[in-house]
């Protein structure tokens, strides 16, 4: 049975009064903290600073700084209103998937917080951190056994860092070959990630774009008749942006390797596919994994990032330092690779400390078989939702089996007068986030849900009635539901173009202030 | 005024002597939805054939504007920096983008005339 009301009111602004403070009950009005704060307030006593002979010159404030000062209540206040207002993780089921949040065990806090791990310092001797630095070691080793590559570099901070890290090392191997001036073009197939261009290109690389089959997937023979001897690398995600598993992977490995190239996978679908496929055995030379996607660390606003890559024998030796050895009993963390073919440092210290603790927790308290069917269960809840929608919203490449994220177009709404703008800021009025729209751009009008491993059938049941009520009542021509929406958030539609256009950059302070 | 032709990425010319008026379709900018922002070249600038030109920014998604023919940039639509939205409002008038001194005018031949583009857009 379905969590519904058996009722529901409908609403009617006209009938209800204006409130006299503009909160809506416990739905309060927030203002900026420089509206609320006072000059003459403050949380703290700090004494009067004893003076000083200004050095300044011309260039010495002459006029208040301005800064609100407030209570430690009214501070605090502010902070938890406007955190009310945020849609959480911990609030509700999130469609965007594990790009933006998916739920972070509470196992992995607990830990995260324990003396040792989270009071370390990068700086302090090494013969101190032992257990840091085996903590490091041993995620270094799921890592590698998981997708079984060779070598792994933890620093990179992110997912996109991350590909700047194992795209630096394929630039030094090609470098170390002396082909550095010749083989200057990274393929990029079209339904990639925004992020693997900018890599390529900041690293001086141009771009050939892949074109995409009928089918959504990248074809080896449109591979092979984009390669050449100009071909550093080709930059292929899987399962890619449209949910789908890219099934000639090994057969395209194989082309760019004849062709003398490198295979960068970007690894961020990596949690459609942990525990039950290992990358290596694609073929591929370097992949980084978002630990906040697929190990659960916190993110969205709720933590680091942290993109570990992982290296195939190849590229191993191009890793950048810091890199742990074992020496004897002891872990030694090296920080400079002398006379070694290490492209240099990508970071001050050796990475997200925090993250390798709570990733390494999830992957404890799983083990493999979890993690496998913490995937496995990511694609179910996927496929389930699309197996449940598809009669009322339409697929781009038609009714297949996805992986862990499924995409829908607009093609259902021609003719409606609604858009995937529409209906996605209809969802805010039903209580959900929207998902991914517009992206991956290969799909008309895309509407890309990722329901993730951990909502429960139920959950998931509710999600799919208010979206199959949604695309029923767009089908109808109940267009107010949808060009009016936002209705019931805290503020209605943005007007995105006027904002783009005339854009206000800077509060200035009201005149009566 | 002369021929308009297009090509399969959505650019027309409407050739003049050897000056080419270059901008996108009607099909191009309902697509894009509302256009905010449109960077154009420099007058003098050299483009070959299929390079980019421009690159036009909107609520949805920024996108490279191509030259369906090669030439030099010998004037950009002065307009387009306060209201980039006459391409919205008129893509074929006053929503031009860039006016080129076209090398080979024989580039044309191979594009899209209206009827052919009409047909190309219900096969999208």
């Amino acid at each position: 049975m379905l969590d519904r009301p058996a009722v529901v009111e409908p609403i009617d602004d006209d009938k209800i009064p204006a409130t006299f403070t503009g909160n809506r009950g416990l739905d309060q009005e927030e203002p900026l903290l420089f509206e609320i704060g006072r000059l003459d307030a403050t949380g703290v006593d700090i004494e009067a600073p004893a003076p000083v002979v200004p050095r300044l010159g011309a260039l010495e404030r002459s006029a208040p700084i301005g800064l609100p000062g407030l209570t430690e209540p009214e501070t605090m206040r502010h902070y938890v209103r406007l955190s009310r207002k945020n849609y959480s993780i911990d609030a509700g089921l999130y469609p965007l998937g594990s790009c933006t949040m998916k739920h972070n065990p509470r196992s992995n806090e607990k830990i995260a917080r324990y003396e040792g791990f989270a009071d370390v310092h990068p700086l302090q001797p090494q013969s101190t951190a032992q257990g840091a630095l085996e903590l490091m070691q041993t995620l270094a080793d799921w890592l590698m056994t998981l997708t079984n590559m060779q070598a792994v570099a933890l620093s990179p901070k992110a997912g996109a860092h991350g590909e700047l890290c194992g795209m630096m090392a394929i630039k030094s191997a090609i470098a170390a070959k002396g082909e550095g001036a010749t083989r200057n073009v990274v393929l990029i197939p079209q339904s990639a990630h925004g992020t693997n261009p900018a890599t390529a290109a900041l690293l001086g690389f141009s771009v050939r774009v892949v074109p995409a089959a009928p089918d959504g997937t990248v074809r080896a023979e449109a591979v092979r008749d984009a390669l050449g001897p100009d071909v550093a690398a080709i930059m292929l995600t899987n399962p890619n942006t449209c949910g789908l598993f890219e099934r000639e992977i090994v057969e395209i490995a194989e082309a760019v390797h004849a062709a003398g190239g490198y295979f960068y996978c970007d690894g961020a679908n990596f949690n459609a596919i942990a525990g039950v496929l290992r990358p290596g055995d694609f073929g591929i030379d370097a992949m980084h994994i978002n630990l906040h996607k697929t190990f659960s660390t916190p993110h969205g606003g709720g933590g680091p990032g942290a993109g570990p890559v992982v290296l195939s024998e190849r590229l191993a030796a191009f890793a950048p330092v810091p890199f742990i050895r074992r020496d004897g009993e002891s872990l030694q963390l090296i920080e400079d690779a002398d006379g070694a073919e290490s492209f240099g440092r990508l970071t001050a210290f050796h990475g997200q400390m925090g993250m390798f603790v709570r990733a390494l927790a999830y992957m404890l308290a799983h083990g493999g078989d979890g993690l496998a069917q913490a995937s496995k269960d990511a694609v179910l809840a996927a496929n389930y939702v699309r197996a449940s929608l598809r009669d009322v919203m339409t697929q781009p490449f038609g009714d297949r089996i996805c992986m862990h994220e499924v995409l829908f177009d607009d093609a259902w709404l021609r003719g409606t007068g609604v858009t995937t703008l529409d209906f996605a800021k209809a969802m805010i009025d039903e209580g959900y986030h929207p998902m991914t729209i517009y992206f991956p751009l290969v799909a008309h009008g895309a509407m890309l849900i990722e329901p993730t491993e951990s909502e429960s059938k139920a959950s998931l049941d509710l999600f799919i009635a208010t979206l199959r009520d949604l695309a029923l009542s767009a089908k109808a021509g109940d267009m107010t539901r949808f060009t009016q929406a936002p209705r019931l958030a805290p503020r209605r539609r943005v007007d995105e173009t006027l904002a783009a256009r005339k854009p206000v950059l800077r509060w200035t302070p009201c005149a009566a202030a | 005024m002369s021929d308009r032709r297009y090509s399969k990425d959505h650019e027309y010319v409407a050739l003049d002597g050897n000056v080419a008026t270059l901008g996108i379709s009607d099909y191009a900018q309902s697509q894009l939805g509302d256009i905010v922002f449109i960077e154009l070249p420099d007058v003098g600038r050299k483009v070959a054939k299929g390079k980019e030109i421009a690159v036009i920014e909107s609520v949805k998604a920024a996108s490279e504007v191509y030259s369906p023919v090669g030439g030099e940039v010998v004037e950009v639509n002065p307009q387009l920096g306060e209201t980039p939205a006459l391409v919205n409002e008129d893509p074929l008038g006053r929503g031009w983008l860039v006016k080129l001194r076209v090398s080979d005018p024989g580039e044309c031949d191979s594009l899209m005339d209206e009827p052919a583009y009409s047909e190309f857009l219900k096969t999208l």
